[in-house]
């Protein structure tokens, strides 16, 4: 077993048959099966059985199984230095199911990942509230909780695709900047009351324990009332320290941005703060030169991750997947289209199909290898549509930079080549 | 939240509004003015949360070289970090430059952001006139405040940005509209 190399799925290594690419993708996306599918012709060949390795404190992935993040700076600049890095990207591409392991969920951090001990950590609320309170992490965790399965998405997810669609990104460039874990914490109604806000005000200024301090103004609508939460819990466990440890904010459906993590100050006042960020950064520019402001709901999206970007398929039966989620509630419906966006099929959706998290949906295909075009489109329970690209780009322009949410087109050509392209 | 949440909550409220407070602290604990004051950093649109000082873009310009210059330039251009100058007339373009003087809005969110973020390695190490002084410096590099110009808590909410009216607020989270009473 040790002289086996680890399969990497994409880009295709040059020096690997085409055969043995094609198998080990047919045969799962899981690189241990399809290292054996390359590797074993008969029965024969499969290694005896033998006592394995001692028994750990964690369990790691399989060697044969590589799945990473890509560090990357502004959009095109791929594979930087860690030190050079401001996010970390989700392979997509090399998952299963509607959950994303806890170490590959997306990353977006503005100064670093801060190394807090929890015993120093404080959650300070404040402003126009009658009571003024400290809370340390062990206050949240008496307190009662919830649990809830939510995707967190970057506003910037999608920027590649922008202006142009490169060939050579896999679905990991385009569509890394989304993410959905199980998050537990305190409803931010219960410490709403404990402080006893005052009844006029409806804006709160959320500001983390990270070097930049980012902070975010957020409207007090019944809807983020119901559903906000200070998270401690993600997956089973503590947050990790990426992702906010020890606590986060947990906004259901709205821009990555506004879930603060390391959150050490929840603010009442009755004004939105302007911030940098719900100013000078995470606002839509227009083709006219106005910027849209407090986009803060994310979109109906939906992408197919496999067959996607850089794989390559053979002819025959295919398993066409991806995933759908929406800032507005539950995905009803996910269509794809294999012809080029004329024809759709609807496609089976993953249960369970929950509110604000991400779902994931399948459909059978057989692919007569002829070139064409695959794309999905998700439809949510509010009825909000994922556009499709000419429309989107006709009402936003190309210079918006932030919540990209149009359909995602993969080009086949006759070899089987899944290739980036703009529809 | 589960109906046992909102029963503890109900239970708790109740304390809180018929027995000694005591009980209602339980979680946590009353924040004093004094340690509020240590954390109360944010800055309003209106000046308010600016502290007493002032800073002048001519002192400015050697606190920037001094502290800012590494990441965004001897101008607030060229640096590997975001672009603080020029960029006026291009948001319309299809190469917009996004800057302090193109983009901002609000002066007062300068002065919060550099205050709370800068400089990189080492937030809040500047002193309050320090920060004053950056900021009127950057607003000159963008033509908003004289090359010997000066700002404070009074002067600086009082700043008209070039790009103040550049923004279009999302119908569903329209401050102006979002909480009126129907």
């Amino acid at each position: 077993m040790t002289s086996k190399a680890p399969i990497e799925l994409l880009p295709r290594p040059a020096n690997l048959s085409r055969r043995g690419f094609v198998g080990s993708l047919s045969a799962g996306i899981l690189g241990a099966v399809a290292t054996e599918a390359a590797g074993a012709e008969t029965l024969a060949d499969v290694p005896d059985r033998a006592p394995g390795a001692d028994l750990s404190a964690h369990s790691e992935r399989s060697r044969f199984a590589r799945i990473d993040r890509i560090p990357e700076a502004t959009p095109g600049k791929r594979n930087v230095d860690p030190g050079d890095a401001i996010n970390s990207k989700t392979p997509h591409q090399k998952l299963v199911g509607n959950i994303t392991p806890t170490d590959l969920h997306y990353e977006r951090s503005h100064s670093g990942v801060p190394d807090i001990d929890p015993a120093q950590h404080r959650l300070l609320i404040h402003g126009m509230v009658g009571k003024p309170q400290v809370f340390s992490v062990d206050d949240l965790k008496r307190m009662p909780s919830i649990t809830r399965v939510v995707f967190i998405e970057c506003t910037g997810n999608g920027w590649e695709n922008w202006k142009k669609a490169d060939p050579d990104l896999t679905v990991q460039n385009t569509h890394g900047h989304v993410s959905t874990n199980e998050w537990t914490g305190v409803p931010l109604k219960f410490l709403i009351e404990l402080v006893s806000k005052d009844q006029g005000s409806n804006w709160m200024l959320a500001e983390g324990g990270d070097g930049a301090g980012v902070d975010r103004s957020i409207p007090l609508t019944d809807e983020i009332m119901n559903e906000a939460f200070v998270a401690y819990g993600q997956n089973g466990e503590p947050l990790r320290p990426a992702h906010g440890f020890p606590m986060r904010l947990v906004m259901p459906g709205f821009e990555g941005n506004l879930n603060i993590k390391w959150l050490r100050r929840l603010k009442f006042g009755n004004a939105p703060w302007m911030t940098r960020w719900e100013t000078a950064r995470y606002t839509q520019l227009l083709a006219d030169g106005k910027a849209r402001q407090f986009q803060l709901r994310m979109e109906t999206n939906s992408v197919i991750t496999q067959p996607s970007g850089m794989m390559q398929i053979k002819p025959g039966d295919n398993r066409i997947s991806g995933l759908a989620w929406s800032g507005h509630g539950r995905i009803a419906k996910v269509e794809i289209s294999t012809d080029g966006a004329r024809t759709w099929k609807q496609a089976q959706l993953s249960q369970p199909v929950l509110s604000k998290a991400q779902v994931r949906f399948q459909m059978d295909w057989v692919w007569d290898g002829k070139p064409t075009r695959i794309v999905s489109r998700s439809t949510d329970d509010q009825g909000n549509a994922q556009p499709d690209r000419q429309s989107f780009i006709a009402a936003m322009g190309t210079n918006a930079l932030f919540h990209y949410n149009a359909q995602q087109t993969w080009s086949i050509d006759e070899a089987g080549r899944v290739r980036n392209v703009l529809a | 939240m589960s109906s046992h949440s909102k029963l503890f909550l109900t239970v708790l409220v109740s304390i809180g509004l018929l027995a000694a407070p005591a009980l209602a602290f339980d979680f946590g604990r009353p924040a004093t003015p004094e340690e509020i004051k240590l954390w109360d950093i944010d800055v309003g649109p209106d000046g308010k949360g600016l502290p007493d000082g002032s800073g002048t873009a001519a002192r400015g310009k050697q606190v920037f070289s001094d502290n800012c210059a590494v990441c965004h330039g001897e101008n607030g251009q060229g640096g590997i970090k975001d672009r603080l100058a020029g960029g006026q007339g291009t948001l319309a373009s299809s190469v917009p430059v996004k800057t302090v003087g193109s983009f901002w809005p609000y002066a007062t969110t300068l002065y919060d952001y550099i205050h709370r973020a800068m400089p990189y390695s080492t937030p809040g190490s500047l002193s309050v006139d320090e920060t004053y002084a950056v900021t009127a410096y950057i607003l000159s590099l963008n033509g908003i405040v004289a090359a010997d110009g000066k700002v404070d808590r009074e002067s600086l909410p009082k700043i008209r940005m070039p790009n103040r009216d550049g923004f279009i607020p999302e119908p569903e989270f329209d401050p102006a509209k979002l909480f009126r009473k129907k």
